[in-house]
């Protein structure tokens, strides 16, 4: 015999207002196993606790459910409540009569009051059978993979590693850097990419706890949140001599294998193709060239020593024009989305060929300028007042070469006027995308991803830097455009995650998942394809199916297909559900 | 190869001399048109309006006679390409649509014919290597610019069977006859389409651009695929002179002129009596 206490919560009116609570009271008390039934206003309150620990104490109580909100919502408070007055906590169950009772049934009274007490019926029904469970320890791995060697993977890696934890960082390239190696002076201030840069990779290539990985790929990730198993192949750099004398057989790749418990994803961006924007002649006109083309040219580092110079016959250009959202906020023909980063850089690539060729002329074509950030709206003001950097507020329609020369067709929305501009050298400020090879990656690593290849984040407001699969976080551009300090800001909070993960002991893991019967199992291994979380395998000689503690989420595909009930989920088995359902019927 | 034949009402009037040679010239090149038994207006323009099931009655009706003659319906004017390949991309995209329509209609059309321009069928089906076996006087010597419109690129995703922004096919037909096309920016600019009724003037300026350029890159002609093209670029150079000092006129030639002229044709029924501006003082200096 169990002792079992019901709590009914009002939730102000939003359950009492159309529930008959003490109609319900009165029901209640007359089902078996229930020793005492209690109303009160707001059963998550302290007060309401407390009456809960007070009755589990005067009652002696070894079960209780709570009537109120949906599961999702307080399940987590209540079986808190239910152990600190010693009850064990899944030994506390939900009855929702609100989310599936008052709130859908609001002007049936007496329909809304039936359906609470026959939940609350079913619920009692099961809680007989509910056993005392404990959570799981899982071992943790403390070591991190990051994937990337851009800025975004260098700052997670270097968080982590500073922390005390070692880190394996994965970058496809030959060199650390990514996309900001690629880049000249920086907004705001146009301090160089490459010396800014030049401190983080020497910091990267000497932290005693970060083992770098050039020229290699994550080619197969197994396992788990703490207990990853991650393969990656490195190809071998071409030998400065024969391969015969240093004995190294060139494109063959070293395998590596690593035991990862947590993983960054920061594979950062590609811009979209110039090619596919034929309305402005891109990869048509060699003097029509993107962001990036730009960038190389005002390197000293650069194919032009940092002069900028048109790609056609290297003369200095006289009029530059930047057509900024070149393929972003384009949902008929190029991509919806704004690529956020181009206002900014557009005005710093616009304000650093003033500062070189101050006889020249800059025209920027933009739909709107976003520049929220700290300083950026001044910065932007400073190109139009201080560089007389021409802005028309409007999209360049077209870019064609006419009688040897290039020219923009555009409109100017403030006046109404199409303009036409003859420039000697064209800018497309083309939208950032995600990597072509993010799918291949985002498919190994079991995340997902939006429509446009960018990896999904858990929850757009609260969870922003992780995957949907626990242990995967993501950092930088991969997950969206962003620009630099947002990418050193997103990879430190994906760092931050990884090291709450690591400060832990070991994992904990609900025990309310599946498990299976060894005596019963015939090991047909129907459950192994019925389970989406790839939590079942088949023991290698016992020829009976198991379950993986740590991946099982306790979604009961299993426990359908079995044909003999072998599996079963804890507390809730079969002999529950029917119980459940014998008690509503 | 026989296909059926959707002339529509420009080609049944205006252009009369478009639709003789479009018919002569695929017709040498083993192209047979079949004129749809039974057909009406095409409805003119694609409506973008949402309730647009009025308009589209039209259209649909075209294919419902397409459809009870054969698989592939084909057109010469780019207007009627235009709206009943949309029309038909409509009808077998929007189910609820589609029923609502048929029933208005009393048909049962579920978007079974396949809708192609007569260039497509001519650049795929008949293959403009073969036209070119077919030439009997090489267009030798005719530096010819190329003009589009839009009415068989926009939108792509919905009618372009060419680059919407550097198409190539007429280029590629013109090259097949023996002329020689000139590379200028404009093949797909706008020719300011209906705004020549109710803004003479501003498609007088889109012309303008449009002819400027083509000469720039030396062109002697313009050949097209459009009537409404062929008519605002040939009229409107009437007046171009009073306006643009110095402006000399361009012939505009329909692409199937030129391809029965060089298929060694009797051309005498080809229209060009309804150019505003003379065709023949051209062509009688490249001895065609």
């Amino acid at each position: 015999m169990k002792r079992i206490g019901i709590f009914v919560c009002h939730c102000g009116t939003n359950i009492a207002g159309t529930i008959d609570i003490a109609r319900v009271i009165e029901e209640i008390q007359k089902f078996p196993e229930v020793v005492c039934a209690l109303d009160y206003k707001y059963m998550c309150s302290d007060p309401g606790q407390q009456l809960i620990r007070d009755h589990i104490r005067d009652d002696k109580l070894d079960a209780l459910i709570v009537a109120a909100c949906s599961p999702a919502m307080h399940e987590t408070t209540f079986r808190k409540t239910a152990a600190t007055a010693g009850v064990n906590p899944y030994q506390t169950e939900i009855a929702n009569i609100r989310e599936q009772s008052s709130w859908v049934h609001q002007k049936q009274r007496e329909a809304a009051t039936n359906k609470a007490i026959e939940t609350i019926r079913t619920i009692v029904a099961k809680v007989h059978y509910n056993q005392s469970l404990v959570p799981f320890y899982l071992p943790l791995v403390k070591r991190a993979l990051v994937i990337g060697g851009g800025i975004a993977g260098m700052q997670a890696a270097l968080d982590i590693a500073d922390a005390g934890y070692p880190v394996v960082l994965v970058e496809q390239s030959s060199g650390l850097g990514g996309r900001m190696g690629q880049l000249s002076g920086i907004y705001l201030n146009f301090e160089a990419a490459p010396d800014l840069l030049s401190q983080t990779i020497e910091a990267v290539t000497h932290h005693p706890n970060i083992q770098v990985l050039t020229n290699a790929e994550v080619t197969q990730v197994g396992g788990y949140v703490g207990n990853f198993t991650v393969h990656v192949e490195q190809r071998t750099p071409e030998p400065p001599e024969p391969a015969s004398a240093t004995g190294v057989v060139p494109g063959n790749p070293v395998s590596y294998s690593f035991d990862i418990g947590a993983i960054v994803v920061a594979t950062g961006y590609d811009l979209y193709r110039k090619e596919r924007l034929g309305e402005y002649g891109g990869g048509r006109y060699p003097d029509v060239i993107d962001g990036l083309q730009f960038e190389a040219m005002l390197r000293r580092d650069g194919p032009t020593g940092g002069l900028i110079r048109r790609p056609s016959d290297g003369r200095i250009p006289k009029e530059v024009v930047w057509v900024q959202c070149a393929g972003s906020r384009d949902p008929e023909l190029h991509m919806p989305y704004c690529s956020k980063v181009c206002c900014m850089y557009v005005a710093k690539q616009a304000m650093l060929y003033k500062r070189q060729v101050p006889e020249g002329q800059a025209t920027v074509f933009y739909i709107d300028i976003r520049s929220q950030g700290k300083g950026y709206e001044e910065f932007v003001q400073r190109a139009m007042t201080e560089h007389d950097v021409l802005y028309v507020r409007g999209k360049a329609s077209k870019v064609f070469q006419e009688d040897g020369r290039v020219k923009v067709w555009g409109v100017d929305t403030l006046t109404g006027l199409p303009v036409e501009v003859e420039a000697d050298l064209v800018v497309l400020a083309t939208a950032t995308v995600a990597r072509s090879d993010a799918q291949e990656l985002g498919q190994r690593l079991r995340i997902s991803m939006d429509e446009h290849g960018f990896f999904n984040e858990a929850h757009p407001k609260l969870r922003p830097v992780e995957s949907l699969t626990a242990g995967v976080f993501l950092a930088g551009a991969a997950q969206f455009p962003k620009d630099i300090p947002e990418t050193v800001a997103q990879a430190s909070a994906a760092a931050s995650k990884v090291l709450s993960l690591f400060s832990q002991r070991q994992m904990v893991q609900e025990p309310t998942i599946a498990y299976v019967d060894p005596e019963i199992c015939s090991g047909c291994g129907l459950c192994i394809p019925a389970c989406p979380y790839e939590a079942r395998t088949m023991h290698e000689w016992r020829h009976i199916a198991v379950v993986n503690a740590a991946l099982c989420q306790g979604c009961g595909a299993c426990t359908v297909v079995c044909p003999n009930k072998a599996c079963q989920v804890r507390n809730l088995t079969p002999v529950q559900i029917l119980a459940m359902m014998e008690a509503y019927l | 190869m026989k296909v059926s034949y959707f002339p529509g009402c420009t080609l049944n009037t205006t252009g009369k001399g478009f639709d003789n040679a479009v018919r002569a010239a695929t017709a040498a090149v083993g192209l047979e048109l079949i004129e749809l038994a039974e057909w009406n207006c095409c409805g003119a323009t694609y409506p973008l309006i949402v309730d647009n099931m009025l308009e589209l009655a039209a259209p649909a009706h075209v294919l419902v006679a397409a459809r009870n003659q054969g698989s592939t319906v084909t057109t010469a004017c780019t207007t009627c390409y235009n709206v009943l390949k949309r029309t038909n991309k409509f009808i077998r995209e929007h189910p609820d649509e589609r029923e609502r329509l048929n029933a208005f209609i009393e048909a049962e059309y579920q978007g079974e014919v396949e809708v192609k321009d007569i260039l497509h069928l001519l650049r795929d089906e008949v293959g403009f290597a073969a036209v070119q076996e077919k030439v009997q006087r090489p267009l030798k010597d005719l530096k010819v610019a190329c003009y589009y419109g839009c009415m068989v690129l926009r939108p792509p995703a919905e009618v372009a069977y060419d680059d919407p922004d550097h198409p190539r096919s007429l280029d590629d037909l013109m090259t097949a006859l023996g002329a020689m096309p000139v590379d200028y920016p404009h093949k797909n600019e706008c020719c300011g389409a209906y705004l020549t009724v109710s803004a003479p003037e501003v498609t007088r300026e889109m012309v303008y651009t449009i002819l400027k350029s083509a000469q720039l890159a030396g062109a002697q002609a313009v050949v097209t695929n459009c009537p409404l093209c062929q008519f605002n670029l040939d009229k409107r150079q009437a007046e171009m002179a009073q306006f643009h000092a110095g402006f000399q006129s361009l012939p505009v030639f329909y692409f199937s002129q030129l391809m029965g002229l060089a298929l060694g044709l009797d051309a005498s029924e080809y229209g060009w009596e309804r150019h505003y501006i003379d065709v023949r003082p051209l062509l009688n200096s490249l001895g065609l």
